[in-house]
């Protein structure tokens, strides 16, 4: 570009136009600047960053299946999946995984029921009716809240929620899944909430006002335009919940007890699977003994399921939501 | 102002009622929308006749953003059945007077409104007025279309479905979809999404929805401004056609629409109305220096 004639336009333009004209030489278009090492080095760089994750995983996955394997050997898999009765410390040991599946399903479905609409709800509130003031009290109070230690929440479930669940059911033990299951659920009433209170953040001013201008009330707006368009979201933050909730491990070994068995009473007291592998791991179990072998494979379930929840929650996202 | 008009005009018995405080309870029967009942349409306004009282009336209306005075003093009248147009500048506040006429600015934080307007007769912003009763009658089209992420059929079926419509839903939706001239092109695909429609059959959506809660004012947000010119011909076509059902208010940044659609233009500059006139005097014989040289494209 000549500097002579600069361009006719206005006054200001062409005189920062005429000083970044002298103030640098004409590029050389030759010069390798797309492909520089520098370039390169910090590509390569932020991939071995990404990658650190995924080979975490199959690391993990890895283990998992390695070490399982001699404790199959022992365990037949009909034995694993058939049999009702997890002893393996007695002398008639028995490995029926369900004993120890049912402990887990049963905490995370009550932490699912309490939280689950409680974190939707206050999402709701957070996103679509609170105050600004409000809004600035209560999205930190909440978040607070997920940084509470979980042996916090252990110790709150025994010593405060269980005394005041024994008040209304009678016949309570101290080691219950009632107990930790609420307080599971309380755990991770925060999680849901923040994530599908982004979710519902995300979704388009203009689909709300839409729905005003078509005469609909805030929670007819809420209900059937935001939340079907945040659904993606909030299915994502109730998956990621969940999970969270079959892999909690503090509260349920403080709250509900050391007794694997198949039940769907929530007053019993039950041992779910990652309060095993506590137990047999903090205990002075031998390694390379069945029952130091059986937490691999408890791990493996554990594992199984986690990764099956991911699928699910992805199928159920594409088919149910609404992209905007 | 040079449209001053007076506002005494007595409250007519057959209004919807307005009054009804619906925001936290289940959707009303249709009945309170004025759903194709036979004594409303008895009651209706004069088709065709420019000269009666008029559908809107704005008095001293003054509206704040926070800080900003958006609005300054306006005062204008909405003949029925009518496209009325209103033009200026950006930032003149003429979106915002639309959104004023159905309430939309007050979901906006820290926004004030002073003055008086009156549908029909009745204050929409009286303290026992329901902003949810307003919007069911005074429907509104967006600047960009924004069709649910739904299906073509849900769509416009979903106004009409939260306000509790009991008919014959299928029918309704063909109508509308007729009404905004969308039917033919869209028939054979009713339950795919909305968002498969190109942005001009989207907006032409947009209409049908807004049209099919059966309102008596349609307000529009420059409708055809994000579209190609066929797209915009064709809006302007389904517009024209809506004036005999429907009294249409219409913000519009391109003076060309304003003068091949509109009956009446108000100017607007500043957030003040500079004039209100019928549209073929007011782009061929202004009363006003400004909107001369607004109009003819001396600045704007």
């Amino acid at each position: 570009m000549s500097t002579e004639s600069p361009p006719t336009s206005t006054a200001p333009e062409s005189a920062a136009a005429e000083d970044r004209a002298t103030a640098r030489p004409a590029d050389d278009l030759t010069q390798q600047v797309y492909d520089s090492p520098k370039e390169l080095a910090i590509k390569y760089a932020l991939g071995a960053c990404a990658l650190v994750s995924v080979f975490t995983t199959l690391g993990i996955a890895a283990v998992l299946v390695i070490e399982s394997i001699p404790f199959f050997q022992e365990v037949a898999l009909t034995e694993f999946f058939g049999s009702a009765e997890w002893t393996p410390q007695f002398s008639e040991k028995h490995f029926g995984i369900w004993a120890l599946l049912s402990g887990t399903i049963l905490v995370t479905v009550i932490s699912a029921v309490v939280a689950l609409p409680i974190g939707l709800a206050s999402a709701i509130y957070i996103s679509e009716y609170a105050a600004d003031g409000v809004r600035r009290v209560l999205k930190p109070g909440l978040e607070l809240l997920a940084g509470v230690p979980t042996v916090v929440y252990g110790y709150f479930a025994l010593t405060f929620v269980t005394p005041l669940l024994q008040a209304v059911v009678p016949g309570l033990g101290v080691y219950n899944a009632l107990s930790a299951g609420i307080v599971v659920g309380i755990m991770i009433v925060p999680m849901v909430a923040s994530l599908s209170e982004d979710a519902l953040q995300a979704v388009p001013d203009s689909l709300s006002g839409a729905a005003y201008a078509l005469g609909a009330t805030k929670f007819e707006t809420v209900l059937r335009v935001n939340v079907p368009a945040a659904f993606s979201g909030i299915m994502a933050s109730f998956i990621l919940a969940v999970s969270r909730a079959i892999g909690e491990t503090m509260i349920v070994t403080l709250a509900a007890g050391a007794s694997p068995k198949m039940t769907l009473d929530p007053t019993q007291s039950i041992q779910t699977m990652t309060a095993f592998i506590v137990q047999v791991s903090k205990g002075d179990t031998p390694q390379g003994t069945i029952v130091y072998q059986s937490i691999f494979a408890v791990g493996l379930v554990l594992f199984l399921i986690t990764l099956a929840m991911n699928i699910f929650a992805t199928r159920i996202t594409q088919r149910y939501q609404e992209k905007y | 102002m040079p449209t001053d008009m007076p506002n005494d005009n007595p409250r007519p018995d057959s209004s919807p009622d307005m009054d009804e405080t619906v925001s936290d309870s289940a959707p009303e029967p249709v009945s309170a929308n004025g759903q194709a009942d036979p004594d409303d349409a008895a009651a209706a306004p004069p088709k065709a006749d420019p000269s009666v009282r008029p559908k809107i009336e704005i008095q001293d209306l003054n509206f704040w953003y926070t800080d900003t005075h958006a609005l300054k003093g306006i005062t204008m009248n909405v003949k029925p059945h009518q496209v009325t147009a209103l033009i200026g500048p950006s930032g003149c506040g003429k979106s915002t007077l639309l959104r004023c006429l159905n309430r939309m600015n007050e979901l906006i934080d820290g926004t004030t409104l002073e003055g008086d307007i009156q549908v029909d007769g009745q204050d929409i912003y009286a303290p026992d007025t329901d902003p949810v009763m307003v919007r069911r009658r005074i429907g509104m089209v967006f600047q960009k279309p924004n069709p649910f992420p739904k299906t073509i059929y849900k769509n416009v079926a979903w106004g009409a479905q939260i306000n509790g419509y009991t008919g014959d839903m299928d029918d309704l939706v063909e109508r509308s979809l007729r009404q905004a001239a969308l039917w033919d092109e869209v028939k054979d695909q009713l339950h795919s999404s909305a968002l498969n429609l190109s942005g001009g059959q989207q907006q032409r959506l947009c209409i049908a929805r807004t049209l099919a809660v059966q309102p008596d004012v349609v307000l529009m947000d420059e409708p055809a401004s994000a579209l190609d010119p066929i797209a915009t011909s064709k809006i302007e076509e389904t517009i024209t056609e809506l004036k005999s059902d429907y009294t249409i208010v219409i913000v519009t940044h391109n003076m060309q629409q304003a003068s091949r659609i509109s009956d009446e233009t108000a100017f607007l500059y500043m957030g003040r109305l500079v004039e209100m006139n019928p549209t073929e005097k007011l782009f061929t014989r202004p009363e006003k220096d400004r909107t001369e040289a607004y109009v003819t494209g001396r600045f704007g």
